[in-house]
């Protein structure tokens, strides 16, 4: 831990519940929490050994790099921890998207229910990250909502956007959805757990695995929340979530050959043409989600599901 | 298992006579100008290319080249129509002049299908059963969905885009046109066609009869050229979405070049697709898929069905067998009603099948073609198989877009999924086998955009077609093929 060079007396968001009565003689002191990748299920430390700092800002204002007091430090992921979680979430892909939508929808569902148990610890964890106690509050209660909202459209948007198509010829012919397979998303900066929750839910309950890169500056949410993963029957894999720096990472959510799809949340202009043009190495879609209210009815949607599924149209004769 | 004697011998006993379509009923124009603004105009260069009969290799008529001005006019003749008359048009009424080219198409479907097969080579009878009815159908499909379109997007608002640039290519001449065209105009965009250089005459058969319609001049636009002309529509500042359809190095390219720009796009890419036949499929029907999944259109079809997977417990009769059924199939001229296999579409593609033919042979593939007699001018390919390839052979990984068949072998359900999959392309794919159970294994597990159970290479315009992975992105065709040409508020 001293390594990592963390400042005596500076709380984490796990120390911070009993700091009060640090110091005095009999009592006990608080657990810091290691703030580690989520990848294939497990907990690792970055490959690389890298980490950034993470400080404490005054309310209202995301926490950030320089400056303040420091609150954690979060894995500093490589592409090479990149590259590991595609290779997951590509081995987890041919489970999760055969898996039945029910089943989905279910786990989708216990994750609410995880989350729900935990709402106290996640709110503590934005108010550190410098969110305001109230929005935090809010923005809990709107991630729970938001992936039961997706878990229920687990089993239901293949029947409103599927076809059965009269064709001319004696065929029976009709068109289904598919997941894409493996996204890479971007998660929005500016939303630690309800950016996420909005990014990650979508493409999962269509079958989707996901490698997500959390908030720069608010990635403490991200990395509990794969334990709410963890904790809710995903198998392994089906969500992969790192920590890291945007600009380091960017280019390879974008240009990985494996990767079929990426979403680029809150994206400037700069890093949306970087995106496309490096996406185009293997014909990757490309989904660009500009800055939004992300607790707005308009950021959940079943054509968000949409956006990372594939059309398959199947024909076979009729005849005898 | 012994070999049925039951070959039939097209080549000495059976001759066929010759049953060439007319074509007296046939209107060529001896040079042919832009289409902009609702009227043929000269290309502000006063440069012309000629498009030729690749079966004869004559000239059919001279062809203006668009440069970038031109692309100019008619992206602003495309804008103007969109901001005067289409946006504003109630969508009933736009629905009624794509009822009216569509039966105006079926009017002369006679001549079109004619054109088609002397400018592009394919086989008379595709041209007529199957390209230009197909497009006639498309036209008479979306007209009906230009006024029904809030019952495609349950809960959203469809708004269209503006001015779609499209590009297409030469193996459907007409039918990419109607393709393209159709769904955009019934959602209410206006429309920049380029058609391919070795095949233009039909989109402007197609222009010549929106004229005739009275379609409002602007609405569609034809500009005809090379790469040139289409890299300049591609990168027109106000133009709102491009519609691709031709290779997947082209479509890398596109996809870059709009990359950081505000437009929509859809691109239908290559294809290498795996026809996977199992031992318990119906084995004459099983080759007659093979047939028409590789040499329909002299395989120059994204979606053909190029690799061949057959169980080994039967590899050997139906191979045995494909071979007979190719000993029937007539190559030769396009025009001829008998004929199977028409010409190559353009010598530079000959010579690219040729390479392959030559890649495959160095390789250590085992070839075998059938003996069909050639014409003597024109540009001809026998129909190929090979056999004793790998998955590594670059005739088994990359897009010949030809008459060539690679064929492998397979054990297990397990192996052929694993291969029919290792590839970057994803367009279709096809399963023969006479279990339900196993076909909806295979056809939910195989990654492609499109799959044929017991039959191959079969279109409608009501039935969504695009591509998984490098195949491209986008359906065209269907209720799905609306979305590449909306806007959801």
């Amino acid at each position: 831990m001293a390594a990592r060079g963390r400042k005596k007396g500076t709380g984490n968001v796990a120390r911070s519940a009993d700091s009060a009565s640090r110091g005095n003689g009999g009592e006990r002191v608080a657990v810091a929490k290691t703030y580690k990748l989520y990848i294939d299920g497990r907990f690792p430390r970055s490959e690389s050994g890298r980490y950034y700092r993470l400080e404490r800002q005054p309310p209202g204002k995301a926490s950030s790099r320089n400056g303040g007091e420091l609150i954690a430090n979060p894995c500093r992921a490589s592409r090479k921890d990149f590259r590991d979680a595609v290779v997951a979430a590509r081995t987890a892909l041919t489970g999760w998207s055969s898996s039945n939508a029910y089943l989905r929808g279910q786990v989708v569902y216990r994750a609410a229910e995880m989350l729900e148990g935990r709402r106290e610890q996640f709110v503590e964890e934005l108010v550190l990250q410098g969110v305001p106690r109230a929005a935090a509050a809010d923005e809990v209660r709107a991630s729970i909502d938001r992936l039961v909202y997706y878990a229920g459209w687990a089993d239901k948007y293949q029947q409103v956007f599927s076809s059965v198509n009269p064709v001319s010829t004696p065929h029976f012919n009709f068109s289904v959805l598919e997941p894409m397979g493996v996204v890479a998303i971007v998660a929005p900066e500016s939303s630690g757990l309800l950016g996420l929750v909005s990014n990650i839910a979508p493409a999962v309950a269509g079958g989707n695995t996901c490698v997500v890169l959390a908030s720069q500056t608010l990635p403490l949410s991200a990395v509990s929340f794969a334990e709410v993963l963890q904790a809710s029957d995903f198998p392994g894999g089906v969500v992969n979530i790192l920590t890291g720096l945007r600009e380091e990472l960017l280019d390879q959510f974008a240009s990985h050959m494996d990767v079929n799809a990426v979403v680029l949340c809150e994206g400037d202009a700069d890093a949306a043409r970087k995106t496309q043009q490096l996406a185009a190495d293997n014909i990757k879609r490309v989904v660009l989600r500009p800055a939004a209210a992300w607790d707005d009815a308009a950021a959940q949607s079943p054509y968000h599901i949409g956006d990372t599924q594939e059309v398959k149209t199947t024909w076979h004769p009729i005849g005898g | 298992m012994a070999r049925p004697d039951t070959k039939l011998d097209f080549q000495t006993e059976w001759q066929y006579a010759p049953a060439p379509e007319t074509t007296d009923h046939v209107r060529i124009d001896p040079q042919y100008g832009l289409y902009i603004g609702g009227e043929f105009v000269a290309p502000r260069s006063g440069e012309y290319f000629d498009t030729i009969n690749p079966a004869k290799e004559k000239k059919l008529a001279r062809i203006a080249k668009a440069d970038r001005g031109d692309v100019d006019r008619a992206v602003k003749a495309a804008r103007r129509a969109y901001e005067n008359v289409w946006s504003k048009m109630k969508p009933a009424e736009r629905g009624k002049y794509l009822y009216r080219i569509a039966r105006t198409l079926l009017e002369r479907a006679r001549e079109f299908s004619a054109i088609e097969s002397l400018d592009g080579g394919k086989p008379i009878r595709e041209s007529r059963d199957v390209d230009i009815p197909l497009a006639a159908a498309h036209f008479f499909y979306y007209a009906g969905w230009a006024d029904k379109l809030e019952y495609a997007f349950p809960g959203r608002r469809a708004a269209p885009l503006g001015v779609a640039g499209q590009i297409i290519p030469w193996n459907f001449p007409l039918l990419m046109a109607a393709w393209k065209i159709a769904p955009a105009l019934a959602c209410g965009n206006t429309v920049v066609l380029k058609p391919a250089e070795t095949t233009p005459l039909t989109a402007l058969k197609l222009a010549e009869l929106m004229r005739d319609v009275d379609l409002p001049p602007g609405v569609v636009n034809i500009v005809t050229g090379a790469g040139e002309t289409g890299a300049a529509l591609v990168e027109h500042p106000d133009v709102d979405k491009i519609a691709f359809t031709g290779s997947t190095e082209v479509g890398r390219i596109i996809q870059r070049a709009l990359a950081g720009t505000r437009k929509h796009y859809t691109l239908e890419l290559g294809g290498k697709a795996a026809n996977i036949i199992f031992a318990d499929a119906a084995i004459d029907q099983a080759v007659e898929g093979i047939v028409n999944g590789i040499f329909f259109n002299q395989g120059h079809v994204c979606c053909a069905g190029s690799r061949l997977f057959v169980q080994e417990a039967i590899a050997e009769t139906v191979i045995a067998r494909l071979k007979d059924r190719m000993e029937t199939l007539i190559v030769g001229d396009p025009l001829d009603k008998n004929t199977d296999i028409g010409a190559i579409n353009s010598a530079a593609q000959l010579e690219k099948i040729e390479e392959y033919l030559r890649i495959g042979k160095a390789e250590g593939a085992e070839v075998y073609q059938s003996s069909a007699r050639l014409p003597e001018s024109g540009f001809f390919c026998r129909p190929t198989i090979f056999t004793g390839v790998s998955q590594s052979n670059r005739v088994v990984q990359e897009e010949i877009f030809g008459p060539v068949l690679s064929i492998q072998t397979f054990r297990t359900f397990q192996e052929a999924l694993d291969k029919a999959n290792n590839t970057p392309y994803g367009l279709s794919g096809g399963v023969w086998t006479d279990k339900g159970a196993k076909i909806f294994k295979m056809t939910r597990a195989l990654r492609a955009g499109v799959v044929w159970a017991n039959t191959f290479n079969k279109f409608d315009p009501s039935s969504p077609f695009g591509g998984y992975k490098e195949s491209g992105m986008g359906r065209e065709g269907g209720l799905h093929g609306l979305s590449a040409y909306v806007e959801l508020h």
